[in-house]
């Protein structure tokens, strides 16, 4: 049995879920990452997508989350999510809303003549856009 | 003298408005309910965010150059902007006055030394209170009003327009004042400077010296860039939340208050009432009785 460490998915509304886990997998800015005890420290970027943690019994959980990062130390992992759901709830209504502001926000960015920002939203849309298929097969 | 029927009207209509505070006292009370919980559930997020935040801060050192200016400060502090957070609504007894006193006093201190100030109400109670003074110097209101319960979205929007100004060199320092909830009969105005945060140093050597080993993906840089917005939006977004529930703390007491009053008020109208009620029979019996002595 692997080493268990503390595992914690908090959004600003509320703290999802804070427990043991014996393995997270979360979708990291250059690449998703499975993370077990005793993992080096690293602060990682969050792209969109799932986050699989399996429990310190076994059981799995899943969510969906956007934005944010991953605080990641030997015996802890702090998922601090700008938007986050379980993966249950996730329907194509709340998937078509996260894409609505995403496109919303490249629009304004673009409006404002603020290419940088835009890039950055332009992107973010375009891995929400890739990731439907495996979000939410048809 | 009053008339009896006077009185009469008098307490019915005390009696009604007795009734209006005590209902709003007991909406108070449930909705204060769901603010706390939502205050509190909000709290592990802002928490680790400071954690995060320190430890960033030490690992880049104190080489102020290299730091972004959202963390260091542009260097100057010519001009301040000041974000007063209150509520949409009134009837909560000091609440809003208390907050924008506290804007207020800093505003005249900030200008009587010669920086320019630039005030952002969030709510607008706040704002009709300091308009007559500093009209000239206020951005438009962000209204709340149609939002029933404060979301993120509602404080990413208002740190989008801060940062936005920022970014613009429109400000140096930014500074927050709300309601910090301590309990339900007491509410503490805060100020709290989150351009540039004020970051709690990290005492212990043991937290040091793990921030140093820290490895950071994409980069330190594009983390940091990342981070202390949102830094800025969470902050927000935890003044909102402190202020939703100390606005219902608030109203419930003046209306606990206000229900109390109009009690004693009733009381007072009704010894009055039987007073008069009971002259009026005394003076009727003397004059039946004298006029059947007459006889």
């Amino acid at each position: 049995m692997a080493e268990t460490f503390t595992f914690e998915l908090v959004s600003p509304e509320k703290l999802l879920l804070s427990n043991e886990a014996s393995m997270v997998t979360l979708p990291g800015a250059d690449g998703d990452m499975g993370v077990m005890g005793n993992h080096a420290p690293v602060m990682t970027g969050l792209r969109p997508g799932y986050v699989e943690a399996t429990l310190a019994d076994g059981s799995k959980d899943e969510y969906f989350v956007r934005g944010g990062f991953a605080d990641i130390t030997p015996n802890a992992v702090t998922i601090l999510a700008e938007f986050a759901l379980p993966r249950a709830e996730l329907t194509r209504e709340v998937f078509e809303e996260q894409r609505a502001i995403a496109q919303s926000d490249y629009e304004a960015h673009h409006k404002a003549g603020d290419e940088e920002k835009a890039a950055n939203a332009r992107t973010y849309l375009d891995q929400l856009n890739h990731l439907e298929p495996t979000l939410l097969p048809a | 003298m009053a008339s009896l029927k006077d009185l009469r009207n008098r307490i019915a209509s005390v009696k009604a408005t007795q009734k209006i505070t005590k209902a709003m006292q007991m909406v108070a009370a449930a909705k204060l309910r769901r603010a706390q919980a939502a205050a509190e559930d909000a709290r592990p997020f802002s928490q680790r965010m400071d954690a995060v935040m320190a430890n960033i801060a030490t690992a880049i050192g104190d080489d102020a150059a290299s730091a972004p200016k959202l963390l260091a400060g542009t260097g100057s502090d010519a001009s301040h902007l000041l974000i007063m957070c209150t509520a949409e609504r009134g009837l909560c007894g000091g609440f809003n006055s208390a907050i924008a006193r506290l804007t207020r006093d800093r505003a005249r201190e900030l200008l009587a030394a010669g920086k320019t100030v630039t005030i952002l109400p969030v709510g607008k109670k706040g704002a009709d209170v300091v308009r007559s003074e500093f009209s000239e110097i206020m951005m438009p209101v962000v209204d709340l009003r149609d939002v029933k319960h404060v979301g993120y979205e509602n404080a990413a929007d208002v740190a989008r327009s801060v940062l936005d100004m920022f970014n613009d060199g429109r400000f140096d320092i930014a500074t927050l004042f709300y309601s910090e909830f301590e309990s339900v009969i007491s509410q503490v105005p805060t100020a709290q400077q989150i351009i540039p945060p004020t970051i709690a140093k990290v005492e212990t050597d043991e937290s040091a010296s793990a921030s140093v080993m820290y490895d950071y993906e994409p980069d330190e840089g594009e983390i940091l860039a990342d981070l202390l917005p949102r830094n800025v939006a969470v902050q927000i977004f935890r003044a909102l939340l402190e202020n939703a529930a100390s606005e219902q703390g608030a109203r419930m007491s003046a209306m606990d208050n206000a229900t109390r009053n109009a009690g004693e008020m009733i009381d007072s109208l009704n010894l009055t009432y039987n007073r008069q009620r009971q002259a009026q029979i005394t003076t009727e019996l003397i004059e039946i009785i004298a006029g059947a002595e007459a006889l």
